[in-house]
Parts: structure tokens; sequence; C-alpha cells
């Protein structure tokens, strides 16, 4: 059974996943480049995080007891920042910026450079190891805050990650969970056929990992995994949470082509009326 | 005159533990590798504040990275060879670019490493980390400059990677001088040539000066902690007041210290300036002083660079 959240509570986030969405759509397609396809599947996810679960503060931003967030997979950039804009922590005109000559927005996530950008990434395979060092001084420190590393699919096949999982596991960082975008599609196809992943869950359980499969694209289930994640003791938890890369956008989804490429002016409108008629 | 010989190494665990006792905010990790760096004299005493990654030194440069975000001041520690080219590319993202408080302290480097051969002997360390913008790089000439550079590492808010040696190395520096982060200091005057000397190579070039002088040759003598941010000031002043400059390293002579100084120098003064290090080759098992004298790593070397690089300027 699910943890129960009010009907309310549910259509409030998922109209706010479709704004992110909408956010993406604009900014990739104004920046002329980007990555919509990792950022669509990853939206409701990001949304139950920054405006349910999480506890953060735009206003103090450096709040010592704030949860951190970690987008490994970096290249996701643009619907990070949408939830950034969207919370406070800049203006959301700003948007606009993304990877234009001195924005703050950098084509993947800059930590020196962004308000509420936690850490800088966009080589793969880095943030699981950046959060371990979070959560390590989180329980050092006696704060009480939760660490939430947002990882890619694909980006598991770096060996730097199942190094960070052994860490996690063998420090016993139970304030720490990782989310899986697992859409299947990486850049060169589907990750079974690059690289196969499966069985994904019971690699996480031997690694000695609290593992949960769930549909990451359900606000509902979203919310109650990272709930029980945040409850679950003595073992961090993965969510491996089944995505359709692109979701939202009909010709973006299941479609590896979108993975780095901005839409032209017809994709751009196109999508807006079909994310504006899903409202 | 016979030195005292004492492991940099030795002191750096001697510089965590006082470290530790003044100061919450310090973490150690390592990778497998603590009893030879010795960060395990910081894992006696301060076991909450010590971790091991084990053999896993990208995960361990990440896990300081975000050690180091929390407000800790945090020193990570492998051979060398590890702690730079391993993890190369987590230090630059999730280092260097984020400008984050981690404390790269390698030990193990160059080719005095000896029989463990060419796997472990890295010569290119340097050259790799020297690379990287927001990067300090220092290597600290002996045993008591080491522990001064750990203090002063300590208080300094950036990325830092220092590097040493495995042998025992001769004491050159004053026990009472003080070190400063980006400060060349001197350690003899002189007027004909300027010996720069990195790491272990700063006894090599006070031995040299002493040889020379017996051909009366002037040798001004400077300890070259600091790769990076260079001393400007010093080696200019240098340059211009002896006209002939050797740079002798424990490191590959195209991409080190030397190349440091010469590119530094080659738009500013016109002065020669001579490279004692290891030809662009994989170094050997052996015993660290056979090595050093096969690679060309000896007073002799620096003898006749100096004189060379003093022919050159009277040409
Ligand atoms: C270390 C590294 N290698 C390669 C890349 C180039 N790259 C960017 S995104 C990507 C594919 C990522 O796939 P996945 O992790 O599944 O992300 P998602 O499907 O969520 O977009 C690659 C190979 C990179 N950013 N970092
Ligand atoms: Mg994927």
């Amino acid at each position: 059974m699910l943890t129960s959240f009010d009907e309310e509570t549910i259509r409030m986030l998922e109209s706010k996943a479709n704004l992110l969405r909408r956010h993406v759509i604009n900014m990739t397609f104004e920046a002329g480049s980007g990555h919509p396809g990792g950022s669509l599947s990853s939206a409701d996810i990001i949304t139950a995080l920054f405006f349910k679960i999480m506890r953060h503060d735009p206003k103090n931003e450096k709040w010592p007891e704030r949860d951190r967030f970690v987008l490994s997979k970096g290249h996701c950039a643009p619907v990070y920042y949408a939830a950034l804009a969207e919370s406070g922590y800049f203006p959301t005109e700003e948007l606009h910026t993304l990877r234009k000559m001195s924005c703050r927005l950098q084509g993947h996530p800059c930590k020196t450079k962004t308000p509420g950008v936690e850490m800088s990434t966009g080589s793969l395979g880095q943030g699981l190891s950046i959060s371990n060092g979070i959560a390590l001084a989180g329980r050092m420190d006696k704060h009480s805050y939760h660490v939430y590393c947002l990882c890619g699919d694909g980006e598991l096949q770096e060996g730097q990650v199942w190094e960070a999982a052994m860490f996690a596991a063998h420090y016993k960082l139970d304030n720490l969970t990782c989310i899986v975008d697992r859409n299947g599609l990486q850049i060169d196809g589907a990750t079974e056929k690059v690289m196969a992943l499966e069985p994904l869950a019971d690699k996480w359980r031997a690694f000695g990992w609290n593992v949960m499969e769930i549909n990451g694209n359900d606000i509902h289930q979203v919310l109650d995994a990272l709930e029980r994640a945040k409850a679950h003791k003595g073992r961090p938890t993965v969510i491996i949470a089944k995505t359709t890369k692109g979701k939202g956008v009909s010709f973006m989804e299941n479609n590896v082509s979108f993975h780095g490429k901005s839409p032209t002016k017809e994709e751009h409108e196109k999508a807006l009326r079909e994310l504006e008629g899903a409202v | 005159m016979k030195r005292q010989m004492i492991a940099q190494r030795k002191e750096y665990g001697h510089a965590l533990v006082d470290l530790g006792k003044r100061r919450e905010d310090v973490v150690v990790l390592d990778a497998d590798l603590s009893g030879s760096t010795r960060t395990a004299d910081f894992a006696k005493v301060f076991p909450d504040r010590f971790f091991d990654c084990g053999i896993a030194e990208q995960n361990m440069i990440g896990t300081a990275a975000g050690l180091a975000s929390c407000g800790k001041t945090v020193f990570a520690s492998s051979f060398a060879v590890f702690a730079t080219g391993r993890c190369l590319d987590q230090i630059r993202q999730s280092v260097a670019y984020p400008r984050l408080n981690v404390k790269i302290v390698a030990t193990h480097a160059g080719i005095s490493v000896g029989p463990d051969g060419a796997s472990h002997q890295t010569m290119e360390d340097i050259a790799i980390m020297r690379t990287m913008p927001n990067m300090t790089v220092i290597v600290p000439a002996d045993a008591p400059e080491t522990y001064k550079a750990i203090m002063a590492i300590a208080d300094f808010d950036g990325p830092c990677y220092v590097r040493m040696g495995r042998s025992d190395v001769p004491v050159v520096t004053d026990e009472g001088s003080r070190f400063e982060i980006g400060k060349i200091q001197t350690i003899k005057d002189g007027a004909d040539v300027t010996l720069i000397g990195v790491g272990q190579m700063l006894a090599a070039c006070i031995e040299a000066s002493e040889m020379l002088a017996q051909d009366g040759v002037s040798a001004r003598v400077l300890d070259l902690s600091t790769i990076k941010p260079l001393d400007e000031a010093m080696l200019i002043k240098a340059a211009k007041e002896t006209g002939a400059m050797v740079v002798a390293e424990e490191h590959n002579r195209l991409s080190g210290a030397g190349s440091a100084v010469a590119t530094f120098l080659a738009d500013k003064v016109s002065v020669p300036v001579h490279i004692v290090g290891m030809d662009d080759v994989f170094g050997e098992s052996g015993e660290s002083d056979e090595l050093m004298i096969k690679y060309g790593l000896t007073p002799e070397n620096i003898v006749e660079s100096a004189k060379e690089a003093i022919r050159r300027r009277k040409a």
C-alpha cells in the first residue's frame, strides 16, 4: 500500500511537473542545444523532491540542515534549473539564459556560478561519491539532513558508481538515497544493447543496498518511495525509477535522438501544445 | 657535512596528528595505503575522522569533495601515481572546478620509489596537477618543510596537491625558516647562476653549488617549493641578477617545474633555462640512488647544466 498523500497535493505536483517540462522545452529550444530527453523523464522525480520531500530554503541557501540534492547526471541541468527557479533560487526569467555567454546557467551544473546548485557535475559517474561525502559529513556533525542523488541508468556503467555504492553500504549511510532514472536509453541506444545493466536490482542488493522499484513517472509512487527510503535505517536506499525518456512529449518519448538535441521551431510549438493540453 | 636523513611522509603523519588535535574540521581519507602514506598515524588518534575508502581512488576523491562541500578540510592520500592519474577526471570535475577545500597529499612520487619499478614511479604528476585551474601545487624539499607545508595548506581555503617521495631525504631547510605558499626560499645567495631545486633535488642543488664554488662559480640556490602559483617576482629577480638558470627536479623534464619556470620567463627575461630532470622515458626497478644516477638526477648533472647555461649566456 502507498503512503497516503491527499489528492490535492498530487494534482498540485503533477501540474508543477508539467510546468517544469514546459520550461525544459522552452529552455532547450531557446538555447538551441541541451538535453530534453533525460530532463523530461526525471521531471516527476525532481518535482517530488523539490516541491514536497526536501526541506530547503531558497532564502537561506546555505542552511546547514537543508536536505541535499546532487544531480549526478549533470546533462539534465534544464529540469534542475527549472526546479531551482520555481523554488525561488533565482528568477524564472533567467531560465532563458541557459547556455548563453556570461550566464549563470551553464550547460552543466556549476556550483560556483548558480544559486542552489550543490555540486558541479557533467562528467558522469561522480555524483554518488560526492553524495557519500555529504552524507558522511552530515553524520559526523549530527545533522538531520538527507542526501538525494539522481543518476542516469546509462551512467551506472561507470565503475566509480560501484566504488561509491560499496562505500555507502560499508559505512551504512542511511541518510543517503540514490534514485536511478531507469529510462532504458543512453546516447548510442538502449542500455541493454549498449552495455546491459540487468539484473539491476540484484546488483544493488548484492552491493548491500535497500532496493525499491517503482514507476518514476507516477508522482504518488515517487513520493511514497522517497518517504520510505528516508525512513529505512541501517543501509542506503536506491530507488530504481522506471521512466519514459522524453516523457510528456509524444514524439520525444522513447526517442533516443532527443537525448541531446533541442526541438526545432515546429517541434517546440507541438511539444508545448501537447504539454499545455495535458494540464 | 653529513645531513640528517628523514622521510617526508613521516612528517606528514606528525603534521596530521597535530592538526587533528587543533582542528575538528580535519578529516582524512586513504585508499588502502595508510601505513605507507602515514595517514595511519591520524587514524590511530582520530578513528572517527578517518575513512579508508579501499582501493577506490576515484570514489575517494569524490567523497573528499562532498565532505569539503560541507565545510570539512579534507586530506586524501595515496601513492602519487594513483592519487593523480587514476582519478584525474574526478580531481578536475569534482575538486578543481568547484574549488573545494580538498588536499591531495601524495607520497611515493618520482623515480626514487625504486624497486617497485615504472608502474609506481610517477614522473608526470606535477605536469598533470599544474595544468588545472584553481589547483595549488606544492613540492616540499625535505621533512621539516613538509610539516610546515601541511600546516600552511590546512589554513588555505582551496584545492592543493602536495607531492613527496618514499625514501629518506636529507634535511636541508632551516628548522626556523618560514614556509609560505607561493614564496621561494633563498637557501644561498650567488651571482653567476641560479640553481632552483624542487623536492629532494634541492639537496642536490646545494651540493652542486659547493662543487661550483670550487671552480670559482658563485651559485644562488632557491627552494621552489610551490610550483603553482609561481613566485614570479623572485624568479624575475634571480633571472636578471644571475643571467643563467637551472631547474632540477625528479620529474619528466618536458612538463614539470622546469617547464613551468621556463614558460613563465620566456616572455619576460632573456635567460637560458636548463632543466635537470628525467628524459621522456619510463623508469625501472633499482635502488633509489642507483636510479638517480642512471637517469641523470645528480649534483654532477646540475653542475654540468649550470656551466652550460653560463656558457650560453656569455655566447
Ligand atoms: C564520463 C562521461 N562520459 C560521457 C559523457 C557523455 N554523455 C552525456 S549524457 C550520456 C548518456 C547518459 O545516459 P543516461 O545516464 O542513461 O542519462 P539519461 O538517459 O537520463 O539522459 C553520455 C554518454 C559524459 N557526460 N560523461
Ligand atoms: Mg538513460
